[in-house]
């Protein structure tokens, strides 16, 4: 406990926040580093993934094969392939780009199949008489994507990218191994001098921005997903009463309703 | 007018849904399509709008080869409607309705107009505009389906049994509006059900189908019920069961009430105009 507490007193003193410390403070620093590394793989990583996942989920072609390969790449241990493309990498590209290379390709590896997997099971999970219907009525194959599959997927499709988030932010740390920020050197600083709060604190670091990042991207899940699809837990209760045809009943409430204005006059 | 000129569909997996299939379906005629499960009923429906394409022989439309369309702008040009309704959950009911035209061009305004003055046209209120699908009963989602298919004011309307989905009472509230519109609006419609009460309640022309596509007999209500072609059109009647020929009987102790009776002697109904059952009679 005493541990925990030092790690926290560590992780708010204004002292480590200063601009200009020496490497691995200040932990703002490491903190947007962190972040930035995860926004761009992350990014790249959903470039290649959602393409591909949507043409898979539109066509039901090549399922298999991607179902395989993404299973494949999620037992990839991160760390081992950041090491082998280092070296990879090292043998054509300069010292400095080679870690940014490395650490990128790594990440991007591991964000994609989260991300693959929810973009081609969001859209395989459309009703497909509601497709069939799109397509009936005239729309072409790249309207039904874009106007009724994409938006009825967006929950799933967005749960994925979420998943995916996480998984990088978690790892990410490993970044510091070849030389690079984030918030892994501080841990990894921390180890070099033996300083369980720099340790801790990190992790603790790595943790609370997982868990806020991941709270906002359950808000943005929320906020994408069709009006009319959303839990009922939002839901006015007046919508759902209705939503069976009680067309006297609610004429009985809208009565009620003027009885109870007169009574206010 | 449609045209059915020696169409035939074989599927990938070998099944021979349409053989050698040829009929004329006359414009502003309501024609049914009536057959049990595998008689390639909706895969002809469906050969119409290029959902399905054939394997053989052609289809025209109004003398046009639709083989020589492009899918998407044909599919625009006929109405469609389905069973379960197929409407787009995660849009409104007028936006549903405007699908089409907006697909057309139609600027968002006058689309959603358009699609209010035909909630009314269909027999709905005004004030479920703004609805999604899933806040809507059965009945009222297939009537939404029939404003989306009359948006862009096709010529040739696809019904795939459309009513099939929802309870008895309903449907026979559906049928009567279809028959009502169909009066006013004149359309081709194509019409798709293993009901043959439904078709013979719907139809100018009825289509008797055998399971792969072959016809049994064409004609009208009334040709198929006093001349089925073959036995297969007469069980399918429901005649051969003496079903579909009605004698009028007096009972005693009926008073005046002339009972109309089937093959079997089972009363079905009383002959209307005939006095009403005594002691309602004030005389």
């Amino acid at each position: 406990m005493e541990f925990f507490l030092s790690a926290l007193i560590w992780l708010v003193n204004p002292e480590n926040y200063v601009p200009g410390s020496q490497s691995p403070l200040p932990i703002s620093d490491r903190l947007i580093e962190h972040v930035l590394y995860t926004a761009i793989c992350v990014l790249i990583s959903a470039v290649i993934a959602l393409p591909l996942g949507f043409y898979i989920g539109h066509t039901g072609r090549g399922r298999q094969f991607v179902i395989s390969l993404t299973g494949g790449a999620r037992a990839m241990p991160t760390l081992g392939l950041l090491m082998a493309l280092s070296v990879f990498f090292g043998y054509f590209l300069s010292f400095t780009v080679t870690g940014f290379a490395a650490a990128f390709t790594a990440l991007t590896i591991l964000a994609i199949p989260s991300t693959l997997a929810g973009a081609y099971a969001g859209i395989e999970s459309v009703d497909r008489t509601t497709v069939d219907a799109a397509r009936a009525s005239g729309m072409s194959e790249m309207q039904i994507l874009a106007k009724v599959e994409i938006p009825l997927a967006m929950p799933l499709i967005i749960g994925g990218i979420r998943a995916s988030v996480l998984q990088v932010i978690a790892t990410a740390v490993v970044a510091s191994y070849i030389g690079l920020g984030g918030i892994g050197r501080i841990i990894s600083s921390g180890i070099g001098f033996n300083d369980n709060d720099r340790i801790l604190g990190g992790a603790l670091l790595v943790t609370i921005l997982a868990l806020v990042v991941d709270g906002m991207l359950a808000l943005v899940q929320r906020f994408v997903s069709p009006r009319a699809l959303r839990t009922p837990i939002f839901t006015p209760r007046a919508v759902r009463r209705e939503t069976s045809d009680t067309r006297a009943a609610s004429a009985g409430r809208r009565a009620v309703a003027e009885a109870s204005a007169d009574e206010g006059k | 007018m449609i045209e059915f000129q020696g169409v035939s569909k074989v599927f990938d997996d070998g099944t021979r849904a349409v053989d050698d299939f040829t009929l004329v379906l006359p414009s502003h005629k309501t024609t049914v399509f009536v057959g049990s499960s595998g008689s390639g009923k909706t895969t002809l429906l469906r050969m119409i709008n290029r959902m399905v394409d054939p394997t053989g022989g052609r289809i025209l439309i109004d003398g046009e080869d639709i083989a020589r369309l492009d899918p998407v702008r044909l599919r625009r040009r006929i109405g469609y409607v389905l069973q379960a309704a197929g409407l787009l959950p995660h849009r409104t009911v007028v936006d549903n309705i405007a699908t089409v035209p907006r697909l057309n061009g139609v600027p968002r305004a006058q689309a959603r107009a358009a699609a209010r003055e035909l909630l009314g046209t269909v027999g709905l209120e005004e004030s479920l505009a703004m609805r999604y699908p899933n806040q809507l009963s059965g009945g009222q989602q297939q009537r939404v389906g029939v404003a989306r298919a009359l948006a862009a004011d096709p010529n040739v309307l696809l019904m795939d049994e459309p009513f099939g989905a929802v309870d008895p009472i309903v449907r026979a509230e559906l049928q009567q509006e279809l028959n009502r519109l169909q009066r006013e609006l004149g359309k081709t419609i194509v019409f798709v059900t293993h009901d043959i009460d439904e078709a013979f309640l719907l139809a100018d022309q009825v289509v008797i189908l055998k399971t792969g596509g072959v016809v049994a007999q064409v004609g009208t209500p009334g040709q198929i019920l006093s001349e089925p072609a073959e036995d297969f059109v007469a069980s399918f009647i429901g005649a051969d069961a003496g079903k579909r020929q009605l004698y009028l009987q007096h009972r005693q102790g009926d008073g005046d009430v002339t009972l109309v009776v089937d093959g079997d002697g089972r009363p079905t109904g009383v002959l209307a105009g005939s006095p009403a059952a005594p002691g309602a009679d004030p005389r």
